[in-house]
């Protein structure tokens, strides 16, 4: 399946969220569904356990309607975070378009996230991916906590960021942060149409 | 009016989104006059046109000293021209705007419903362009959306260049955020500026207002605070932005060749035929001439359709085959369609009734039988035409028929043997020349994988038929194809043969076949009457084998007649019988028929009119005489 399918007229782009275990992932995509408008929503679907940690994923489908004559629609993936999901993970990933990387900005939680980066590497290589072309962006997550449990952005962006890809600082519960992410990821994937020739990767 | 002296090139920040104004504006800031005049430049509100205007003025002035450099609003403009229309010093004011060598005029848009200020507008422009003046025009939309203004005056703003200013983008504003705080003497933390802009802006002035109450925030002792700096205007959801960003990057990108290709595809596909030709073009990573192709792609649709009514008017189960849905496959198409127009009436094929096996061989015709056998082994290929000659009732047709069948039995049927008399073939295109069939009437023959003509003498003198069958002819030849002909002479004996056509008939093999010799005489006449059921002696088959006929029809009037008499008497056929019936009662007859004979051989003529039954009367004659 191509991102841009001229003969059906449709543009399909898969976004996955990817990162640690609760760094915000499923907050960042419900941020997204809260503002969507009722008619564009589609079902979110949240696999989720008790205790509200995401089991296998979460898949927000956003239905933008026609653009220049294309259906376009966005398919936001969450991936599990913790490190025993590592299949799911995988599976996940496959045929992403493009990849936000949701990392903790705390700073106990530096570890996972370098952790969860290399983790991902790792997934991309897998599928044959290189990590240097996907479309990637890093959002610094839970930047409502005190300053003092935070890391500041310039050193997250030091020990996580060393492809200089776009990087935000967010606070994805309330909701600054979250677009610029979405839209920042989803520009880079448009714009690889041009270059890729409307291909996957 | 005096220009903000801030307003300077050196203080604008140059992105993406006006990069190609500044150029514009630099280019005739340097050299007023004489490289796009008029310059029109428009935009949103705060992004620069007004800094641009001062950029012109400023820099035309420090490169021109002394030159007049005058920016009016048209606000401003219209209000002068009033005062001077009702104080009657129009012509003042008109050389006052005329004597400046740059004029910059700011919000033209509000030129909507001015009459009579366009009409002196328009007038004032054409004066200071004859005299090589400098215009510079802002509006916030294109000429030509200016509502209700004078065409001309459209026309002539739209004559220089028009240049659009678009708001700027991250690095830009982050840019322009540095040069105001530059300018004003402000430092924040890094990282500040550029999480400010990171808010999509509408425009500069939003960005300098959201600068501006982090500047206030910053007073008030607020640690700098990124997050509240939502810019004013921004309108209902995050994710209409959001939808509006990916909108135009899906503009952008997703090429509109590829788009109207698309289209195109879609439709052909719902009309039914296969668009294997634009998918391709679709995958082309540069935009191919895409009107051609779609005219192309029009053109062969229309011709597989003319294909398609032709085909259903010879052959109603061809509609909606699956060729005439395929651009691709025009070649099969046409192919079927000739093959539907030649299979509806093929051209008439060898009578089964002329087999080689009843072909009887003897020195006489030996060389035609090889030839013959030669050319059902190899066809096309060894003698290409084969032509048989000589006289009437010799077995030419016969031979030839033989032929046809030979091919048919050995291609198992399947191949196409026009097997037809030279009348008949000119019958049938004066026919097609009548009923305006005649490409029909070629195709039936072009489609023949063998053509057998026989008589082909019939052809001489007739102008059209000679001229189809040359080209019917080369065609076939062509084509490897095997053509046989029969004449009754050779191809250099018939008269008014075109020379081109004799030419190609002798291009083969020119076989005589001669009148039967006596061995093969009476070999016909034992298996005539062996096949009529009346088996001969040898001193019968001796007596008639010595008879003088010229051909193998005469041979078989014999048998017929010998056949009848002999029922008449009800006898079986002896020596007596035939004597008598043959006339050969008499030792005299017989030798008389042998000069006869003699005499025969050596006569070109046909055999056949000739009254061969004198010895009988001659045999009453030498009776009386007794």
């Amino acid at each position: 399946m191509s991102l841009v399918n001229y003969a059906t007229r449709e543009i399909t782009c898969k976004i996955v969220y990817y990162g640690p275990g609760r760094s915000g992932k499923t907050t960042n995509l419900h941020y997204i569904y809260s503002q969507v408008p009722a008619d564009r929503k589609g079902q979110m679907v949240s696999l989720a356990t008790q205790t509200d940690r995401t089991l296998f994923f979460d898949f927000l489908p956003l239905d933008l309607g026609t653009i220049s004559g294309f259906t376009t629609r966005f398919q936001l993936y969450t991936v599990p975070g913790q490190v025993y999901y590592q299949t799911t993970r995988k599976l996940v990933l496959q045929g992403a378009d493009g990849v936000v990387f949701v990392a903790d900005s705390q700073a106990r939680q530096l570890g996972e996230n370098v952790e969860s980066m290399q983790d991902l590497h790792a997934n991309l290589a897998d599928h044959g991916i290189d990590a240097r072309t996907i479309p990637l962006v890093i959002q610094y997550n839970k930047r409502d906590l005190p300053e003092d449990l935070l890391l500041p952005v310039p050193e997250l962006d030091e020990q996580l960021n060393f492809r200089n890809v776009p990087s935000f600082a967010a606070d994805a519960l309330h909701g600054p942060g979250v677009f610029e992410t979405l839209r920042a990821v989803s520009e880079l994937v448009l714009r690889k149409l041009s270059t890729s020739g409307g291909g996957r990767f | 009016m005096r220009l903000d002296a801030r307003l300077r090139f050196d203080t604008l920040v140059v992105g993406a989104g006006n990069r190609l104004a500044v150029a514009a504006a630099r280019a005739v800031a340097e050299s007023p006059g004489t490289v796009y005049n008029p310059l029109f430049i428009y935009g949103g509100t705060g992004l620069g046109k007004t800094h641009l205007l001062g950029g012109i003025g400023h820099l035309a002035e420090a490169l021109q000293p002394g030159s007049e450099v005058e920016y009016v609003t048209l606000e401003e403009f219209v209000g002068q021209l009033l005062a001077a229309t009702s104080t009657g010093q129009i012509e003042l004011f008109s050389r006052r705007y005329e004597r400046c060598s740059v004029l910059l005029i700011d919000d033209v848009q509000f030129l909507t419903g001015h009459r009579e200020m366009q009409a002196e507008l328009l007038k004032l422009f054409e004066r200071m362009q004859r005299a090589g003046r400098q215009i510079v025009l802002t509006s916030d939309r294109p000429p030509a959306e200016i509502r209700d203004v004078d065409e001309r005056l459209i026309s002539r703003l739209s004559g220089g260049l028009i240049v659009d200013v678009t708001a700027p983008d991250f690095e830009t504003r982050v840019a322009i955020l540095r040069a105001n705080c530059e300018e004003r003497h402000l430092t924040f933390k890094e990282g500040v500026l550029e999480e400010l802009a990171q808010f999509s802006f509408g425009n500069v002035r939003e960005l300098q207002g959201a600068l501006n109450r982090l500047v206030a925030h910053q007073a008030l002792g607020v640690d700098d605070a990124p997050r509240p700096a939502q810019p004013a205007g921004r309108p209902t959801g995050e994710f209409e932005d959001f939808l509006s960003d990916v909108s135009s990057v899906v503009q952008e990108h997703v090429e509109s060749w590829q788009a109207r290709l698309a289209e195109a595809r879609q439709y052909w596909q719902g009309e039914g035929y296969k668009t294997g030709v634009i998918e391709r073009a679709l995958t082309l990573p540069r935009e191919p001439d895409v009107a051609g192709l779609l005219a192309t792609f029009a053109a062969a649709i229309e011709h597989l359709r003319n294909l398609e009514r032709t085909a259903t008017s010879v052959d109603p189960s061809l509609g909606g085959n699956s060729v005439f849905r395929d651009p691709e496959r025009m070649a099969e198409a046409e192919d079927l369609v000739e093959r539907a127009l030649a299979g509806a009436t093929p051209p008439d094929g060898p009578s089964p009734a002329f087999v080689r096996e009843a072909f009887e061989v003897s020195s006489s015709n030996q060389l035609a039988a090889h030839a013959a056998d030669t050319v059902v082994a190899e066809p096309g290929t060894k003698y290409n035409p084969l032509l048989f000659h000589g006289p009437s009732g010799v077995g030419k047709t016969h031979l030839l028929n033989a032929i046809g069948n030979a091919l048919l039995a050995s291609s198992g049927g399947r191949m196409v043997v026009a097997c037809v008399h030279a009348q008949k073939f000119i019958d049938e295109l004066i026919a097609a020349i009548q009923g305006g069939t005649i490409e029909r009437w070629r195709l039936r023959y072009r489609h023949a994988d063998a053509l057998i003509i026989d008589d082909v003498q019939f052809v001489a003198g007739k102008e059209r038929t000679q001229d189809e069958l040359f080209l019917l002819f080369n065609a076939l030849a062509g084509a490897g194809k095997q053509i046989v002909l029969t004449s009754d002479r050779t191809p250099a004996e018939i008269p008014d043969l075109e020379a081109r056509l004799r030419s190609r008939f002798e291009g083969g093999l020119v076989v005589p076949i001669q009148a039967p010799d006596r061995t093969l005489r009476q070999r016909l006449f034992a298996r005539y009457l062996a096949d009529a059921g009346r088996p001969a002696d040898d001193a019968l088959l001796t007596l008639l084998a010595d008879q003088p006929v010229q051909s193998v029809r005469e041979i078989v009037g014999v048998v017929n007649r010998l056949g009848a008499a002999a029922d008449a008497s009800r006898t079986p056929i002896s020596v007596q019988l035939a004597r008598a019936e043959l006339g050969l009662a008499t030792p005299y007859a017989g030798v008389l028929a042998v000069s006869t004979v003699a005499t025969r051989d050596s006569v070109p003529y046909d055999a056949e009119k000739i009254v061969w039954e004198w010895p009988d009367a001659t045999a009453r004659l030498i009776e009386e005489l007794r």
